[in-house]
């Protein structure tokens, strides 16, 4: 069984988010905004985009991260899909930092960009949003900032499509029917 | 899940749906384009590690990567060890000299020996071709070719193709001219054969007796004459004279080989101007190129050996990601 959310229902938790996002962003500190590819990457790029809108006075740098050599199930895949760039090139230190994701659902994704970060540098704090957080969580984590959040078994699958990924806008969430089809 | 499709049919770039599942990388001769074009872009992806300040990631962290180096090398045993330490590995070295195969064991028993201990990926240079792949066949550990014999060099190739399409920003249609001793050189069948698989055209140049006439059955035309492809190629991989084998009658004298097919300044003016000059190093200086044309613009040697070590580290994490 599947439940589809419209292209009007993703614009609302994308509005929700950027309220959170703008009421808790300080305005005496360097803004990095950090995407977790792909699709997080695509909602770090849009707020970005209307946070330099709205805010013209604030400096943000923006960022992309692929955390795939942080995995901490790198080692129980069998192949390799292709590793994307990591593009922070510029001093993550004492930033406001913001990680972008588009699901929160074991904490794990989240776990490994914290490692990826703390590579680069150390930020005066991180802050995580996601545009759907459907629990689960298998670690200690939990995100400050959330577009929309849903109740759902462990074996749903929530995919969020977004236009510059998928060429539409959307949120399904699949549930395993009591059949197990 | 849906993906947005490749916007472009380019063969030389892939979108994200394809899956590496080679436990060894032996040679580019049993690798499909989409392979290749796989490691180069799994390259690209690592070459921003070395910009970090912290130049390391946790991606192969308490794998064991063993060097067997049965032959001499210093920048390809080098650049294996640093990519292994930038992914995390432990690395364990093995040089033959003044080792047990000084006492008489056998390389499958040497390297059967280490796997023993603990090993994940062996990478493997030896004087024999076909050393690596006999291991691969016994080992259930990965296996990297850091070069075999006259037989094939795929990580040197694969840099050398990165550095092309970094620098020429395509592969379909470049022409390369592969210089020297063509004979005996595992780079030029490398690189012979990955070219090819991704559409470039290569000229073979040298002395006809280091040239087999048999080589254009890999697809590659041959050329005596340096002077004459000088204006039609877009890249000049200048293989290095090997001294080691003047001792046979295969090179008249130096002098003339220098003459004949050394890259100097002269020659280089009557090239494209955006000519790509490359060597495997390491250089002769003064005999197959001039100091000149190596330290000069169009000259690419010093990114080669950057490139490395982001081909190196993808090919690493790429087996390492097919056995467990």
């Amino acid at each position: 069984m599947t439940d589809r959310l419209d292209s009007e229902q993703v614009r609302k938790a994308m509005d929700a988010l950027y309220e959170q996002i703008a009421a808790q962003m300080p305005g005496d500190a360097r803004i990095v905004v950090v995407g977790i590819r792909t699709r997080g990457e695509t909602l770090a790029a849009r707020l970005v985009g209307r946070l330099q809108a709205e805010r013209p006075q604030l400096s943000i740098e923006h960022g992309v991260l692929d955390i795939t050599f942080y995995r901490d199930d790198l080692s129980r895949r069998e192949g390799a899909p292709l590793v994307r760039a990591t593009e922070i090139p510029f001093d993550i230190d004492d930033a406001w930092l913001l990680l972008v994701d588009d699901v929160l659902h074991t904490g794990r994704s989240a776990r490994a960009a914290l490692d990826a970060l703390h590579d680069f540098g150390r930020p005066r704090c991180i802050r995580l949003a996601v545009l759907v957080d459907r629990g689960g969580r298998e670690l200690p984590i939990a995100a400050d900032m959330v577009g929309l959040r849903v109740s759902v078994d462990d074996d749903a699958r929530v995919q969020v499509r977004l236009k510059e990924n998928d060429d539409e806008e959307g949120i399904s969430i699949i549930r395993q029917d009591a059949d197990g089809r | 899940m849906t993906r947005k499709a490749s916007p472009s049919s380019d063969k030389t770039r892939t979108d994200g749906d394809f899956v590496w599942t080679r436990k060894d990388l032996l040679g580019l001769d049993e690798l499909s384009p989409q392979e290749i074009v796989h490691i180069l872009d799994t390259a690209e992806s690592f070459k921003e590690v070395s910009t970090r300040s912290i130049k390391k990631v946790p991606a192969l962290r308490g794998k064991v990567v063993a060097l067997l180096f049965f032959e001499d090398s210093t920048r390809t045993r080098m650049s294996f060890e640093l990519a292994a330490s930038r992914l995390s590995a432990d690395t364990l070295l093995f040089s033959s000299k003044g080792s047990s195969v000084a006492k008489g064991e056998t390389t499958l028993d040497t390297a059967r020996n280490i796997e023993a201990m603990g090993v994940d990926i062996f990478v493997i240079r030896h004087s024999q071709s076909g050393a690596p792949h006999l291991l691969a066949r016994q080992l259930t550990s990965s296996v990297v070719n850091a070069g075999d014999g006259q037989h094939e060099h795929p990580t040197q190739a694969l840099l050398d193709i990165f550095t092309i399409r970094q620098r020429l920003g395509r592969l379909e249609g470049v022409k390369v001219a592969i210089v020297g001793d063509i004979a005996h050189s595992r780079v030029a069948r490398s690189n012979i054969l990955g070219l090819k698989k991704l559409g470039a055209e290569v000229v073979v140049v040298g002395p006809p007796t280091l040239v087999p006439s048999a080589i254009t059955a890999m697809g590659c035309e041959i050329s005596h004459s340096l002077d004459d492809v000088l204006g039609e190629v877009n890249v000049i991989n200048m293989l290095r004279i090997q001294f080691e084998r003047f001792s046979s009658s295969l090179f008249p004298s130096v002098r003339e080989y220098h003459r004949l097919y050394g890259m100097n300044a002269e020659r280089l003016a009557r090239c494209r101007k955006d000519v790509l000059i490359m060597h495997p190093g390491p250089i002769n200086r003064g005999m197959e190129i001039t100091s000149e044309v190596a330290d000069g613009p169009n000259s690419c040697i010093l990114q080669q050996v950057t490139n490395g070590l982001a081909i190196r580290m993808a090919v690493l994490y790429l087996v390492s990601q097919a056995t467990r």
